[in-house]
């Protein structure tokens, strides 16, 4: 298998998710299955490919003015779990701090 | 006919009703509701987010335009000021977008309305409708059969009768492979045709919204309305959408591709005939059959899961638990945070294509997955631009099989992710694609073919889509002769 138990832990932290430990084979072999599905790209020749970069040609640069769209802080933080005077708000990042 | 049948009308013969009075803004989006909903709503689940008040206040500013009137299903992942959006997942659960997304506010000012937001697998990852959180939706022509995804719900709405058109967003296939489930026409047009903005971002060099609808006029007409460069979408272009009006010019003189390598086998023998009706109708109608083989599905499929999961993995990294929806409530740092609203927030498919996005990302397997793919999606743009060099456009199956039964692929990602192997290219390549229906089997279930065509190909794909529609006879091809919309009636 491409994917083994220490690699999955390691991913999902970085992802961060937790896989439980009940369902780690299971996702471990799904992964995995795709992953060797993956390995029929080693057939096709790519010579003289260079990676794709996908944007196309005539695509426009608005002027850098603010847009009649924009959003003022009370309404993009509305939808949030937490959030006050138009400020998104977190459990502490910094502990004992020292005003 | 009267008001309360309206809803058997194209979108196009809808708003036309509706501009000279016959039928009130009102009348046209409860039709649906109270007729074709009414009967098979509970039972398909093709609505995810609904509210009368909301279709009402809709109707009310609804009465001119080229779509005046017309009730529009739209994907839970477009953003939408009236309804929630959630993209089916429990970590949006109940959020409300602050604004609507470009695509429609352009449906609106055409006069549009939003009768309800579809149903479809969480954040648009699955080819079944069965990765949401409300539960499945189900196949109209056979509850025990899935729609299709990602986009099912709005796919079946149309199928059954709620709205004469719907949006969906087609990433891998999640419009063209739905509407041939449901027996519906789908559209995915050329990249940075349509603007993205306000569609929640899946797999962004991939995802473009899509159109549903029961014929190619009504396809040729919301593409007309939305599509267009967007100063909030820079990946649209600047240059004018191709011109669609000629939908109903029929197909002489049009070539089109017959790569028949494809269907040697995995195939079932139901879509081949299904192609080769589609072929016999396009002949009929003037269009010329050229032979050849193309390249084989199964390489898109591998490039197709190693770059859509690396842009979801960085895409839904926003969802954290901060800004939007759901939060894990007991965590005391924000590391947790993340971690436990994720891993609550998150369903079996989208954590899986985190995990693989992340995994083809990561230190020491960049190289050897990504980049690989990215080489091989240049590889396969070309292939797509060569086959172009024969042929106005291709005809191949949309999907390899009919309508799968709920539950059978649930627990095989590889054996779902290959239900997209004749769609996933033309993501790969920008190119537009046009999944058209072709009758029905003999059980009763739909059959249809896919169009693929070269960047801004629409118009072709349009006409050789109403030239399949009507059967290929050419006396048919005008706009007047819109049959109006029955279910079968041997169901």
């Amino acid at each position: 298998m491409a994917i083994h138990r220490e690699e999955l832990i390691r991913i999902a932290e970085l992802a961060r998710l937790e896989v439980p430990e009940e369902d780690r084979d299971a996702m471990c072999r799904q992964l995995s299955e795709v992953l060797e599905f993956a390995e029929s790209l080693r057939r096709l020749d790519l010579e003289g490919c260079e990676p794709s970069v996908f944007a196309p040609a005539d695509s426009p640069l608005r002027d850098d003015r603010p847009d009649a769209r924009r959003l003022d802080a009370a309404r993009a933080t509305a939808g949030a779990p937490e959030s006050e005077d138009g400020f998104f708000l977190v459990p502490p990042i910094v502990e004992n701090l020292e005003p | 006919m009267s008001a309360r049948e309206s809803w058997r009308y194209s979108a196009a013969r809808l708003s036309n009703e509706v501009r000279r009075g016959a039928v009130t803004a009102m009348e046209a989006v409860e039709s649906g509701w109270e007729g074709p909903a009414r009967e098979w709503e509970a039972r398909v689940h093709a609505v995810a987010h609904h509210d009368a008040a909301a279709r009402a206040a809709g109707s009310r500013a609804a009465v001119k335009g080229p779509l005046a009137g017309v009730p529009v299903l739209v994907k839970d992942n477009l953003c939408t000021t009236d309804y929630p959006t959630t993209c089916a997942s429990r970590i949006l659960a109940g959020w409300r977008s602050p604004y609507d997304a470009t695509v429609i506010e352009r449906l609106r000012r055409a006069g549009a309305v939003v009768t309800g937001k579809g149903n479809m697998d969480e954040f648009a990852m699955g080819s079944s409708t069965e990765f949401s959180c409300y539960g499945p939706t189900r196949n109209p022509y056979d509850l025990t059969r899935v729609p299709g995804g990602s986009s099912g719900g709005p796919a079946a709405a149309v199928a059954y009768g709620l709205c004469p058109v719907a949006l969906g967003s087609d990433t891998g296939g999640s419009v063209r492979q739905p509407a041939a489930f449901c027996g519906v026409f789908g559209l995915k047009p050329t990249y940075g045709r349509l603007s993205r903005y306000g569609l929640v971002a899946f797999g962004s060099s991939l995802d473009q919204v899509g159109i549903f609808a029961r014929h190619a006029g009504d396809v040729a007409l919301l593409f007309e309305t939305l599509g267009g460069a967007d100063p909030c979408d820079a990946t649209t272009r600047r240059t004018a959408a191709p011109d669609v009006s000629g939908w109903d010019r029929g197909v002489a003189g049009l070539t089109f591709g017959w790569p028949a390598n494809l269907w040697a086998e995995g195939v079932e023998r139901e879509i081949i005939e299904g192609l080769e009706d589609a072929a016999a109708r396009l002949e009929r109608a003037g269009a010329r059959r050229v032979t050849f083989d193309f390249m084989p599905g199964e390489f898109a499929v591998a490039t197709y899961y190693l770059v859509a999961t690396a842009e979801a993995s960085s895409n839904l990294a926003r969802f954290d638990g901060v800004r939007y929806g759901f939060r894990h409530d007991d965590s005391s740092d924000l590391r947790a945070l993340y971690t436990r609203t994720r891993t609550g927030g998150f369903g079996p498919e989208v954590k899986r294509r985190i995990l693989l996005g992340t995994y083809v990302l990561s230190a020491g397997y960049y190289d050897a997955y990504y980049l690989t793919a990215q080489r091989a999606r240049t590889r396969i743009r070309r292939e797509y631009d060569q086959a172009f060099e024969k042929c106005d456009f291709m005809l191949l199956p949309a999907a390899p099989t009919l309508p799968f039964r709920l539950g059978e692929k649930t627990e095989d990602p590889l054996a779902m992710y290959l239900s997209d192997i004749f769609t996933i290219g033309a993501n790969l390549a920008g190119t537009p694609g046009l999944t058209v229906p072709v009758g029905m089997t003999p059980e009763g279930l739909p059959r249809a073919v896919q169009l693929l065509g070269r960047e801004d190909g629409e118009p072709e794909l349009l006409r050789a889509g109403r030239a399949i529609e009507v059967g290929g006879e050419p006396a048919r091809l005008g706009r007047e002769t819109e049959r109006e919309f029955a279910w079968p009636s041997k169901r």
